[in-house]
């Protein structure tokens, strides 16, 4: 069975958020780069399912530039197979969904697995572009993952509650905890990843929707009001008359 | 030419972040000088849509297939599309949910649609732009996203945008048929099940929510944190080590890599506020930190602060809940 794990490139999560003096760009001075943490469970599960299958290969994909290869290496190691990379910065969800569909499409992938969402944009969109750019059920967020043959049986989260849903191949999934324990490189794998192929392609000339036009901090919290402990009941009657929340 | 809202609805009643989106979309309805329809998914009853007009909308389409009741991404993608046809509906609007993202995802590339999710204000549309504020960043910051082409799909974050209430008024609930086949209803569940929410209330939605931390010390204690949930009539939270150690289910977790809320109060217990764990609460309105450190790094984040044991504060907390009621 052949997986196709789609990553991204976003800055560590301890990152404090920061701005290009225009507003424009998220200034990347200093800041590390991780895979996205959703990712990692969508990684994992690919891996775990070739080994129980015995056979089969698991594919990264990224759509950025050449910055994220250090990243897309960690995947390899992590226990991919091989990568492609898009050589494109990442406009926005449409951009990024087109890419991924013309690669599924070309390399006739069975799944197709995603994290959530990117912890920088937060879209939680592009699973389902990609699903309807290929005419194929998308299952998003997925919190568990099983394969029996061609058929998936997935646990998908609802607000209070889940779904329990079967597709057939090919599928896409948007994956989130507690979908596996994600792993983390070992030294073997740091070694095979530096001779594991990595492709690079160009992107299918198409067009984004969306423009960011300009960033903002949250306005700064006014300070804390501290409520002797003794006094702790202080505290509600603040609730309700000053706050007016409860 | 329209605006659509989608409101999600559960055992006959409208959710309430659907309000919200309900109200979001007659105001976006009337700054395009045009009016608001709504398309209901999920198990609705008539009575309580049209009582949509209270929220603006003046017409609401009704697709009364048995199998909708449950949330199946092919048949809704489908019913919306058709309504959004039918309405020739320039702005969509629908919640910033598990539902409405997976819908709204497809719907974009199927209506060639430019899309935002996780909005938190209504649109700027000066100089024929059109463009809205949305949380990025795991809610460490908003952008401002430029929507292009004619057809714009808008998820909303919950409880960002207040819900209208003009008391008396009704929007005309009209029967409605996407003409939905088995092959719409593919990728139906086999089986949904609900979670048992303390007092019934689920997290997603919730106003008010109490949350521990690894300072509770273990399980056993958790009375402490539903004792005062109940009392507020809020739901329950937990930290992630908290249910990586399965002291509390996974649904519980919120943060960066949890569930996203915001409530208009949120009381941490024993809780450190990691930055992982803020940026899944920091957009709530008023947050209360209870914490024994009073270097928590959470007291920046905070509002209101009690520095003490929470064994100690918790109890006197419910205490004076219930002598205020
Ligand atoms: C990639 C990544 C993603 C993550 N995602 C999340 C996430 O989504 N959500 C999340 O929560 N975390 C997340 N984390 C973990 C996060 O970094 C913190 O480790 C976690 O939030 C700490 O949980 P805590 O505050 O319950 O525990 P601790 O940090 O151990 O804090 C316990 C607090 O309780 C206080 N305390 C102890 N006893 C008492 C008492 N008797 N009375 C009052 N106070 C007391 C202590 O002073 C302390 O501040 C993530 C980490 C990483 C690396």
């Amino acid at each position: 069975m052949k997986f196709l794990v789609c990553i991204s490139n976003v800055p560590d999560t301890t990152t404090k958020i920061t701005f290009t003096p225009d507003n424009k760009e998220f200034n990347k001075a200093g800041v590390q780069f991780v895979i996205n943490p959703w990712d990692e469970y969508a990684l994992t599960r690919a891996i775990e399912l070739k080994e129980a299958q015995g056979g089969g290969t698991v594919t990264v994909l990224n759509v950025g530039e050449a910055d994220t290869e250090p990243n897309i290496r960690k995947a390899l190691a992590i226990g991919a197979d091989d990568a492609i990379r898009v050589n494109a910065h990442p406009k926005d969800a449409f951009f990024v969904a087109q890419q991924i569909a013309s690669i599924a499409k070309d390399g006739g992938y069975d799944v197709i697995l995603m994290g959530k969402e990117s912890i920088d944009y937060n879209g939680f969109q592009v699973h389902g572009m990609v699903g309807e750019l290929l005419n194929i059920p998308t299952v998003a967020p997925a919190m568990k993952l099983d394969m029996s043959g061609n058929t998936a049986t997935l646990e998908r989260e609802i607000e209070g509650g889940k779904e329990i849903v079967e597709v057939n191949t090919p599928f896409v999934a948007s994956c989130q905890q507690p979908m596996c324990e994600p792993r983390i490189p070992n030294m073997r794998g740091i070694m095979t990843a530096r001779t594991k192929p990595l492709k690079v392609v160009e992107p299918t000339a198409d067009a984004a929707r969306t423009e960011v036009s300009s960033y903002a901090l949250p306005p700064a919290k006014q300070g804390v009001k501290l409520i002797p402990a003794e006094n702790a009941g202080e505290l509600i009657k603040l609730l309700r008359n000053e706050a007016k929340v409860i | 030419m329209s605006v659509l809202v989608v409101v999600e609805c559960d055992g006959g009643e409208v959710k309430k972040s659907s309000l919200e989106v309900a109200s979001y979309g007659s105001q976006v309805a009337q700054m395009l000088g045009t009016t608001a329809t709504a398309v209901a998914v999920g198990e609705a009853t008539e009575a309580n849509l049209a009582k949509l007009g209270e929220q603006g909308i003046t017409k609401v389409l009704h697709d009364a297939e048995p199998r909708l009741k449950d949330f199946v991404n092919g048949a809704y993608t489908k019913l919306i599309a058709a309504a959004a046809q039918k309405e020739d509906a320039k702005v969509i609007v629908l919640a910033n949910s598990n539902i409405g993202a997976s819908v709204g995802s497809r719907l974009s590339v199927r209506l060639q649609a430019s899309i935002a999710t996780n909005v938190v204000e209504l649109p700027k549309t000066d100089g024929g732009s059109f463009t809205v504020k949305r949380g990025a960043f795991s809610g460490k910051a908003f952008a401002d996203v430029k929507l292009d082409g004619d057809r714009k799909i808008i998820a909303v974050k919950k409880n960002s945008i207040e819900a209208l209430h003009e008391a008396g008024k009704t929007a005309q609930v009209e029967a409605f048929s996407a003409q939905l086949t088995d092959a719409d209803f593919a990728d139906a569940p086999k089986q949904v099940v609900m979670q048992d929410q303390a007092g019934g209330i689920l997290l997603p939605e919730a106003d008010k929510v109490v949350s521990g931390g690894r300072g509770m010390k273990g399980p056993e204690n958790w009375n402490l944190i539903e004792d005062l949930a109940k009392a507020l009539g809020a739901a329950t939270a937990c930290s992630k080590p908290v249910s990586d150690v399965d002291w509390r289910p996974h649904h519980e977790h919120v943060g960066q890599t949890g569930i996203t809320v915001s409530p208009n109060l949120y009381i941490a217990c024993g809780i450190s506020g990691a930055i992982q764990h803020l940026a899944g609460v920091n957009s709530s309105k008023v947050i209360v930190v209870i914490n024994k450190d009073p270097e928590a790094p959470f007291f920046k984040a905070a509002d209101y602060g009690i520095v003490g044991d929470v064994f100690d504060v918790l109890p006197k907390l419910t205490q004076a809940v219930k002598e205020l009621n």
